[in-house]
């Protein structure tokens, strides 16, 4: 088991992901956070504050993408989370997706799917903490905190200190 | 000298004494301490000899229900169970309410030549309930019938029920109640309390079956006739024989196995190998019962011996058949139930399975292991533990409740008039002829 | 779930009850929007195998099983083969192997779902959709998530509601079912029938008896209405509807003695007139139609929670 981020550098890559939101959106003006439970929306909140310190608050909702799953009959059911979105909704907002990790990128489809049920947005754009690789799908990041090369029976965990009660990334094998 | 004749050595009897038993010309010949002879010697390793149990109560499904049970199979399974009499039920198709029927059951059991057979005689034509069968014919026909019975319906009408008791006293006939108030069990499914009210089974009143006992042993008390009560299953049912008993009147009652050892909760299952008629009742019901067969206010254990094929009984709780097989596990639950709790001794259950059921039919032939008697007789191992299993039984049917339970006590050898028909617990091959 | 059928509400522990409520409620936030439709069950197919007439509880299992884009083969015994005497057991082992994954079943004959899930005749998840007079889960289920929703701050735990089943309970699943999961749930439940109507053995049940209605009304905090069949009338349980409907029926002077915030419930469906009166039925206490709506997400709940594969993820398989 080895420590590949720690909560400086969490923080880090949190606020460089803000300022690289602001700069290809040219803005805040319709951009909105979405959170994928259960670290995407703890981290989706963290950017959100952070942006709200460097320009403005935007809207940042929750997307419990668990009924979207092609995996339930291969895995146990989960309970369902709340799914919040912003009351202004989805129509032709810019999407940001937040995730910790993206891996085969199956999460990521899922989500894609809730939101193509819940409106049209101008864009979906994906930020996540870590990825890993070995994507299963033609789905990448637009915003990576870091990069971490794994070989696909490495399990990696992120622990936020609003759930776990601790920052920090580690890769196990 | 018939080829049949034998020592048996080394038995105990049921009050305790070791003995060899000899066995000339179908008779027991000699019963001592030490015998030698000739004769070709079975070795009873010390187990016990008990005279053949008799059955008051078996289906035996022929004529008309082959698929469950023949005369044969059924008689195969008596043997397998230490029986060596069995009365067959009288409702096949056609319903054994004529001569001609019940002499052809009885000739099927000469044929098998395994067991005694004898016949019972149905009340009312076609077990409707509506007018009186030839009583006296089946009396005075080849099968000799003393026993007449409905049984699997009540004779429920009154009158008709006190025209029978009275009509069979002039051969010396009996009647045997299936007392079950037909209005009080319209689609009745399992013992009416808690468990019917949490399954949602409609229930079966124990009062039902009590009402008609009660009514029963006045009437054939009021005309002087013999009342014979099949399969009690309540506690207020054997209160009710207690009282008669005590007043002097003629009535005889029996008791199955199963209501002796099983009860209702086990319908949580659903599984229809447990729905029988009667019921299971609760525990409380089991241990009036085994109080009651202790004292001797039931006087007889009866198997009630209920064959059906796997199609009506795989199948949901309505719509199965009710019954259970019961002849070569009776003994064994009788065991447990009566004398594993010390409820009963081994002399006592010879009455209740062997001699005091011979008396009520009249099988002369039964019931006494002495000098003299008819050799109709069987060894007993009373520790040996055994699980049931129902694909091994010899019953056509396996619709045990005991199946996967293990039981004590187990029959090594059965004698039918001399004949050596069941050894080490598998038929011979052997019969009587 | 821990169980991998539904049959009775015995099999549910108050975690998991209050888990298939939650559950029901993210639906329908979930479907409250424009998600009509949820992928989760694509490419696996539901039964409903109903041996007996109830077309409400049929198409509301349809509709959470298509909202969960499940395949649905509808299976009705009346016309088919089993008016003809084929059995339940061949009738379940011939729609699984038509590819079945999950069994809705209804029937006549207590026992029947229990039977079909242990019997080990068909390897399917059951879903008992009313068995007999013994059990109905789902309504039960639908029922607590509706009193629920009325009573906000009995969110987990149903301590200090009074809720009274008023009718033929000796011959009712939904009674049966909800005594069991209302009890479960902390609640006080009162049995409201004339005698002739309550099974021998209640008496030891976890709940109260009662043969007045008038008595209870006003320390109700819902009252449940049963469905009255005409035929326990010619089976004698009463003299005459009439008389039924005088002291058991929630007519519009019983209206008036109910506490303001309690609430009107029936299974459907109603007989107008008898077990409960139009007023009553369309008045503005009355919930009858919010269980309906309420009934198709706590079965898709039901399904969802069922359906789900083994506890451990496969191998190579990446999330």
């Amino acid at each position: 088991m080895s420590i590949v981020l720690e909560q400086s550098e969490i923080d880090r890559s949190l606020k460089r992901i803000a300022h690289e939101i602001i700069e290809r959106n040219h803005g805040l003006d319709s951009v909105i956070l979405l959170g994928i439970p259960t670290r995407g929306v703890t981290l989706a909140q963290r950017i959100g504050s952070f942006l709200s310190a460097i320009d403005s608050p935007v809207p940042v909702g929750t997307l419990d993408i668990t009924m979207f799953r092609d995996d339930l009959r291969i895995r146990p059911p989960r309970p369902l989370v709340a799914t919040s979105i912003p009351s202004e909704g989805l129509e032709g907002k810019d999407v940001i997706l937040v995730d910790d990790v993206l891996f085969s990128g199956r999460t990521i489809r899922a989500a894609l799917d809730a939101i193509g049920e819940l409106g049209r947005p101008k864009s979906v754009q994906l930020a996540v903490l870590i990825d890993r690789g070995h994507r299963q799908l033609p789905i990448r990041a637009d915003y990576v905190g870091k990069n971490i090369p794994t070989n696909a029976k490495e399990s990696v965990k992120v622990q936020l200190r609003e759930i776990d009660g601790e920052d920090q990334v580690e890769v196990s094998h | 000298m018939s080829s049949h004749d034998f020592l048996l050595k080394n038995v105990l009897l049921s009050e305790g004494a070791r003995v060899d038993i000899e066995v000339r010309n179908q008779k027991i010949s000699q019963i001592s301490g030490e015998l030698n002879s000739e004769l070709p010697v079975i070795d009873g390793k010390g187990f016990m000899a008990l005279p053949g149990l008799v059955d008051l109560h078996t289906h035996l499904r022929e004529p008309g229900k082959e698929n469950s049970e023949t005369v044969l199979s059924g008689s195969q399974a008596a043997i397998k169970g230490g029986y060596t009499a069995v009365s067959a039920m009288a409702n096949t198709f056609p319903v054994a309410d004529t001569a001609g029927v019940v002499e052809q059951v009885a000739r099927l059991g000469t044929e098998a030549g395994l067991c005694d057979v004898f016949p019972i005689g149905a009340v009312t034509v076609g077990l409707a309930g509506e007018r009186l069968a030839e009583l006296s014919a089946m009396a005075q026909s080849q099968a000799k019938v003393r026993i007449f019975s409905d049984d699997g319906r009540c004779v429920s009408d009154p009158l008709l029920m006190r025209r029978a008791l009275e009509y069979v006293k002039s051969f010396g006939g009996v009647i045997a109640q299936h007392a079950q108030d037909p209005l009080l069990t319209v689609g009745s499914q399992m013992n009416e309390g808690l468990i019917s009210s949490q399954l949602g089974l409609k229930g079966w009143p124990s009062i039902a079956e009590e009402s008609i006992i009660a009514r029963d042993i006045l009437m054939a008390h009021y005309v002087q006739s013999r009342l014979h009560i099949c399969h009690l299953t309540t506690k207020g049912g054997v209160e009710l024989v207690r009282w008669a008993k005590s007043q002097g009147m003629s009535v005889t009652a029996e008791v199955t196995p199963h209501h002796l050892l099983l009860t209702d909760d086990l319908a949580t299952s659903y599984d229809p190998v447990f729905k029988v008629n009667p019921p299971l009742r609760t525990q409380e019901d089991v241990l009036a019962l085994r109080a009651g067969l202790a004292d001797g206010t039931i006087d007889v254990v009866a198997t009630d011996h209920a064959p059906h094929p796997s199609e009506d009984k795989d199948c949901e709780w309505n719509s199965a058949a009710f019954g259970m097989i019961g002849l070569e596990t009776s003994l064994s639950v009788v065991c447990e139930s009566m004398i594993e709790t010390g409820l009963m001794d081994w002399p006592t259950l010879i009455k209740r399975m062997s001699t005091t059921p011979a008396l009520i039919g009249g099988y002369r032939e039964h019931g006494r292991l002495e000098v003299g008697a008819t050799a109709n007789l069987i060894v007993v191992n009373p520790t040996a533990k055994w699980t049931v299993d129902k694909s091994k039984v010899f019953s056509r049917s396996s619709n045990t409740p005991f199946h996967g339970r293990t039981l004590t006590s187990e029959i090594v050898h059965t004698f039918y008039k001399g004949v050596h028909v069941l050894e080490n617990g598998e038929l011979t091959g052997l019969k009587y002829e | 779930m821990h169980s991998p059928h539904l049959l009775s509400i015995n099999d549910l522990s108050k975690v998991e009850i209050l888990e298939i409520l939650d559950t029901a409620r993210e639906l329908a936030r979930i479907t409250d929007g424009s998600m009509k439709k949820l992928p989760t069950l694509r490419g696996r197919t539901v039964v409903n195998l109903f041996f007996e007439d109830s077309t409400r509880t049929r198409l509301s299992f349809e509709a959470a099983a298509k909202r969960l884009s499940a395949d649905v083969i509808n299976f009705s015994a009346k016309g088919s083969s089993v008016s003809k005497g084929e059995s339940l057991k061949d009738t379940a082992q011939t729609l699984e192997a038509m590819g079945a994954e999950l069994i809705i079943i209804r029937h006549s004959s207590s026992g029947a779902a229990q039977r079909l899930a242990e019997s080990g005749w068909v390897k399917s998840h059951i879903v008992n959709a009313g068995d007999g007079m013994h059990e109905h889960p789902t309504q039960a289920l639908l029922d607590a998530f509706t009193i629920r929703n009325h009573f906000p701050e009995h969110d987990r735990d149903f301590t200090g509601l009074r809720i009274g089943i008023v009718g033929d309970i000796l011959h009712s699943r939904v009674a049966r079912s909800n005594a069991l999961l209302l009890t479960a749930l902390g609640a006080k439940v009162v049995f409201i029938a004339p005698p002739t109507l309550l099974p021998v053995g209640v008496e030891k049940w976890p709940v109260e008896i009662s043969y007045n209605l008038d008595q209870e009304l006003s320390t109700l905090d819902a009252v449940m209405m049963l469905r009255v069949q005409s035929e326990r009338m010619s089976d004698a349980f009463f003299p005459t509807e009439r008389e039924y409907a005088r002291d058991f029926g929630l007519g519009t002077q019983r209206l008036k003695a109910l506490k303001p915030q309690a609430i009107i419930m029936h299974p459907g469906p109603m007989n107008r007139g008898l077990e409960i009166s139009a007023a009553s039925a369309d008045s503005p206490q009355s919930v009858i139609l919010e269980q309906v709506a309420n009934g198709v997400l706590v079965r898709m709940a039901v399904l969802y929670l069922l359906m789900g594969g083994a506890s451990v993820p496969t191998e190579g398989v990446l999330v």
